[in-house]
């Protein structure tokens, strides 16, 4: 199998293939003998030249990373195979951006009216959680074309609060 | 003895009580709000009734269905732990007026200790060391400006029934002090109700320091020794130890008699902890007193070999101080970590979810008191406290390196925890030479964390891809979009983790 991975943005093809009950890895070329084995769903334990790592992995639903001790990388691992899945993109600096709830919480307090002009980064809505106040800022300048909600809304994880154009 | 205890509270601090009655052989009941049914101190409970919605007010803050409850399966006394019904008076009159005996002190002693105001009166009377003010609330912009220039600036503004900085100003100069009073009036009107605001000498760089006192009603009190609490943000703590590295023997022995003279000035019974400001130069002073077990209770029990909640139940029981203040003799250090569910690298904002994978530190010296499970869904309707992890060694340094191993071994996975925050004070100078105040937590935090080495970056590329093959139908359950700010959501159906993976690259 072959994978092309980044860690913390850094690329690395890897081919990895079974030989005797181990994986021989080809780390750009660089072979390594590695012994491997899943203890439990999301932690695996290495060993490599004699030396113990025990790796757990997080995956959040936007990204995933790798704690190696307690160095936490950012992985990205992609099946160069799989083509398709290259395409799509970053919605444009240019157009509507979203304002999403990263959170479930409430609305506390709307900072702006509608077709307002914002900055990038300024105050949009301030949001609670766990007794703890967040102010969510704008991701871009340009005019506030949609409020979706109002002081005192409960609002869900990934529910769009506003829209910047 | 008692038969059956109501835990009138949630998270680690029900399962900690749950604990001693088990131990006791006493049966406990727990209640639990709507998004607590799955919580863990349900599951540790010999009984749980369900007593209302999410929110706290209509729950764990209802008086009359937590009575109903302890009627109706018969408990014959309620430990409210700490925060929610803890410092209530009305609670505790509650209680008695329904025959079901409060674990804690009585209404008459927390409505004295309960407003800021009061206790410095009868404080004031019995001759206790004050932070130089005023004892009552202030009737003018005039009057303050007067007190302010007799104790001399910087002045605290603070709210007579506040807590948690709310109604709190530090004021430098004449200046500002009209618009700081306006302001801490209004914020303590809206958080408390009760617009009262008093002014206290602001003491530069101060420490923490608090005393435990337990009291039995037969009219003995002992002392148990100081925590030092000055690592806050937000006036909120965040890792505590006992012994202070400031506190002497002769400081120790200062402070817990005078800790005596608060409790027995306000006819206090039960566990309490008198809060002190202290400079850098041992001279103390009284701030108010906690009238509840305190979350960093564990600190003390190591150090004393002591069980607080035991103690608690007993005297609440009407049995006597099993020793005097000779018998107590302290032990080696300890320090706690409040791990919490907030995410560091977002300014520490809280960070509900469900935790996907928890490896919990074990092994010599550490004790773990924690509120979640693998699993479990931390809700955002409470305090987001999921854990304490407490060291223990003979010596500050043993206790400093065992917690940061501990820290190592500890992993919780799908939700953002403040556990990284914990290694930087136990490896900072200042920290490891005991230099504390209230400010140390702000000035680390305003530099930067110390880049972690990156030298297995290799090692993390083979493991992501050997988690591809022996983990290949592994996708994250938790896969709901949680798009970060402004990106549209993406594209649902990954069938894999790669896949996933894949989807997130290209929208990078």
């Amino acid at each position: 199998m072959i994978y092309e991975v980044a860690i913390d943005g850094k690329h690395y093809r890897l081919e990895l293939e079974r030989e005797r009950g181990r994986w021989l890895c080809r780390l750009d070329g660089r072979e390594i003998q590695v012994d491997a084995v899943l203890a439990r769903p999301d932690v695996v334990s290495l060993l490599i030249e004699g030396k113990s790592y025990e790796i757990k992995r997080e995956r959040t639903a936007t990204d995933m990373h790798l704690w190696v001790g307690s160095a936490r990388y950012e992985a990205v691992l992609r099946d160069p195979r799989s083509l398709r899945s290259r395409k799509g993109g970053l919605a444009d600096e240019k157009g509507p951006r979203k304002l999403v709830a990263p959170m479930p919480g409430k609305i506390v307090r709307v900072l702006v009216l509608e077709k307002s002009e914002v900055e990038a980064g300024q105050g949009i809505l301030v949001v609670e959680a766990m007794k703890m106040q967040n102010e969510l800022k704008s991701p871009k300048k340009g005019i506030v074309q949609k409020l979706a909600v109002k002081d005192g809304d409960n609002v869900n994880a990934g529910d769009v609060l506003a829209v910047v154009e | 003895m008692f038969k059956k205890i109501l835990i009138a509270n949630r998270g680690e601090i029900a399962v900690r009580v749950m604990r001693a009655c088990r131990e006791m052989g006493i049966t406990s009941v727990a209640v639990f709000s709507d998004v607590d049914r799955a919580s863990l101190h349900v599951r540790k409970a010999d009984e749980a009734y369900h007593i209302g919605p999410s929110a706290a007010a209509e729950s764990y803050l209802n008086i009359s269905k937590i009575l109903g409850v302890a009627k109706l399966c018969g408990a014959d006394a309620i430990h409210p732990g700490y925060g929610f019904l803890s410092e209530n008076a009305k609670f505790a009159e509650a209680c008695a007026e329904a025959g079901v005996k409060f674990i804690g002190p009585t209404a008459a002693s927390m409505e004295i200790m309960g407003s800021k105001t009061r206790a410095r009166q009868a404080m004031e009377k019995a001759g206790i060391p004050l932070v130089p003010g005023t004892s009552r609330g202030l009737e003018s912009v005039q009057q303050a400006e007067e007190v302010a220039e007799r104790i001399g600036y910087p002045v605290m503004l603070k709210a007579a029934a506040g807590g948690g900085g709310k109604g709190m100003r530090l004021v430098h100069n004449r200046q500002d002090l009209k618009s700081a009073l306006e302001g801490a009036q209004s914020e303590a009107q809206r958080s408390f109700g009760d617009g009262e605001v008093y002014i206290e000498k602001a003491i530069v760089n101060p420490r923490h320091i608090e005393m435990q006192v337990l009291a039995d009603e037969h009219g003995n009190c002992v002392y148990l020794g100081e925590r030092e609490c000055s690592i806050q943000r937000r006036h909120q703590k965040v890792l505590e130890e006992s012994p202070s590295p400031l506190v002497d023997p002769d400081m120790r022995r200062r402070m817990g008699e005078i800790a005596v003279r608060v409790a027995k000035a306000g006819n206090y019974t039960n566990a309490g902890t008198v809060e002190f400001l202290s400079d850098q130069h041992k001279n103390f002073y009284f701030l108010e007193m906690n009238t509840r077990l305190q979350v960093e209770h564990p600190v003390t029990e190591l150090i004393t070999g002591l069980d607080l909640v035991h103690l608690q139940i007993r005297i609440a029981a009407g049995e006597k101080l099993p020793f005097t203040q000779n018998d107590i003799q302290i032990r080696g250090h300890a320090i706690e970590c409040r791990i919490y569910a907030e995410d560091p690298d977002n300014n520490y904002f809280p960070s509900p979810g469900k935790i996907s994978l928890l490896l919990a530190p074990a092994g010599p010296g550490i004790r773990r008191d924690s509120g979640m499970y693998e699993g479990w869904n931390v809700p955002i309707d409470y305090d987001p406290l999921l854990a304490k992890l407490i060291g223990y060694g003979t010596d500050r340094q043993q206790a400093i390196s065992r917690l940061v191993r501990a820290l190592n071994e500890y992993f919780v996975g799908g939700i953002k925890t403040n556990i990284s925050l914990f290694r930087r004070i136990l490896h900072d100078p200042d920290f490891n030479a005991g230099k504390l105040d209230t400010g140390f937590l702000d000035r680390l935090l305003k530099t930067p964390p110390e880049p972690a080495k990156r030298e297995d970056a290799d090692v993390a590329a083979i493991a992501a891809g050997l988690f591809a093959m022996l983990e290949p139908g592994a996708i994250s359950s938790s896969a709901t979009a949680l798009p970060a700010n402004g990106h549209a959501p993406q594209a649902n159906g990954a069938s894999s983790s790669w896949k996933r993976s894949a989807r997130l690259e290209a929208l990078k």
